[in-house]
């Protein structure tokens, strides 16, 4: 347990060097306020609709779904490499027949067109 | 005093002086980038503020501090306010498992060097790395504003893609060393083949490499993955309403990351601190292992900057097909290669 209170401290101290660094900016900034100011970027031009309001391309979406198989994957397969070399070569084929059917989901998603953009 | 007090005021210092070499070398990659990309481009670049410019990250500091904080009506303020200390702070947490050389002695007491000293730190690296998408994800989204939307999508959609080839690179390294723990995996690396070619995973491993580095500057959303950032489409993108001193935290945030990338590179490919030839032991010997560490972190940093000013921008299309039909195949080729003609020392 004691191994992971540096990384517990560490951690406290890097969250308090940013809110330190805006602690000190409340006290030196020049306030001068001005409507424009706070408008969203758009060149100075009127803005038409909220952010949100815009569409964007569904693809965004499709390579998050991606990231969620694979990543969960990849989680599996960390404690594996690692303690291989108790499991032996039943481990080996066990996970190489895992990686199979990932490869199978892989070609899938690949004729379905998920994995490029156009 | 009690060794529990001794522990946390060795922990304290080792604290102070790694953050205070961070922070330094922050403020010096800001000014290093902007030199080189004069020197690239034939321009002086800055060099009025002190010699050589070299006070130049003092005076961009204190601009920031006494800029006004301008927080966008749209915004969704608290998130607002969050996403630049979800961009800083997992940038800067990476340190605390980089093992930076061997073992010395102040005092009669041997001190390691590295803040905590874990069996996970590789995992911890790949958490961390999971966890700064939010904070770019999250400015993007609450800035109330199409740029910072579009460009916190790009980063998002980018990242995780890029996550894929860098987790199965890494997983052959940690294949290789039977071992999450940074410490072993340069270990691992010691010594040499025919006593002149050291034992560095880059070696066996050439295609893991290229797939780690390719994915770390889509992960640091570098040139020529600065999709997210593309001045030309998206003002700046993500970061484009934030001002003042939350902007200079997604600025020291990205530099960040870049050097704790540069040391885990050099970690897992290149021998860390280790050097094809014999050093002394002692002090001196662990004086020689950090310098050889520092400079192959130093290397990597400056290749981050001349690739930055050397290639134009990808396409989206273009970085989303070489993510998910290049590298990711590339990656596992190279996980099925290591399986099958690696076998680290003293397993099996």
């Amino acid at each position: 347990m004691d191994r992971y209170i540096p990384i517990l401290i560490f951690g406290l101290i890097c969250c308090s060097i940013p809110l330190a660094m805006l602690a000190i900016q409340l006290f030196l900034q020049v306030r001068r306020p001005n409507p424009a100011k706070t408008e969203a970027y758009e060149c100075g031009n009127p803005v038409k609709k909220e952010a949100l309001a815009y569409r964007f391309s569904i693809r965004y979406l499709v390579i998050a779904i991606l990231f969620v198989i694979f990543d969960v994957e990849t989680v599996f397969l960390f404690p594996w490499a690692v303690s291989l070399g108790r499991l032996g070569l039943f481990g080996l084929i066990e996970m190489v027949v895992f990686l199979a059917i990932l490869v199978v989901g892989y070609v899938y998603a690949y004729r379905e067109g998920a994995l490029t953009w156009a | 005093m009690s060794p529990l007090l001794l522990a946390l005021a060795v922990t304290l210092v080792k604290i102070a002086v790694v953050l205070g070499a961070v922070m330094t070398a922050v403020a010096m990659m800001a000014l290093i980038e902007r030199r080189f990309a004069g020197l690239i481009q034939d321009r002086p670049g800055p060099n009025r503020v002190g010699p050589f410019g070299l006070l130049q990250p003092v005076a961009d500091g204190l601009k920031f501090l006494f800029k006004e904080e301008v927080i966008p009506d749209e915004a969704d303020k608290w998130i607002y306010l969050l996403a630049p200390l979800l961009a800083f702070v997992p940038a800067m947490a990476f340190f605390a498992v980089i093992p930076m050389g061997t073992p010395f002695t102040v005092f009669g007491i041997v001190v390691e060097p590295l803040i905590a000293p874990s069996s996970f730190g590789v995992l911890y690296i790949l958490a961390l790395s999971g966890l700064s998408v939010y904070g770019v994800f999250l400015a993007g989204y609450a800035s109330g504003s199409k740029y910072p939307l579009l460009g916190g999508l790009r980063a998002t959609a980018q990242m995780v893609a890029y996550e894929i080839p860098m987790a199965m690179a890494l997983l052959a390294v940690v294949y290789a060393a039977r071992s999450l723990d940074f410490t072993v995996i340069a270990d691992a690396q010691a010594g040499t083949w025919f006593g002149v070619v050291p034992k560095w995973f880059v070696l066996p491993q050439i295609i893991g490499f290229f797939v780690f580095w390719v994915a770390i500057l889509a992960e640091c959303k570098r040139l020529p993955f600065d999709l997210p950032e593309a001045e030309a489409e998206l003002v700046v993108g993500f970061h484009t309403e934030y001002s003042a001193m939350k902007f200079a935290m997604f600025f020291m945030g990205e530099y960040a990351h870049m050097i704790a990338a540069s040391a885990i590179v050099t970690l897992l490919y290149f021998g860390g601190w280790h050097l094809p030839f014999a050093v002394p032991g002692g002090n001196l010997g662990a004086l020689i292992a950090f310098a050889a560490f520092a400079a192959k972190t130093a290397f990597f940093l400056w290749l981050f900057i001349w690739i930055r000013w050397t290639l134009p921008r990808y396409r989206y299309d273009q970085l989303i097909r070489l993510g998910w039909t290049v590298l990711t195949p590339l990656a596992f080729l190279n996980l099925l290669i290591t399986l099958f003609t690696c076998r680290a020392p003293g397993v099996n």
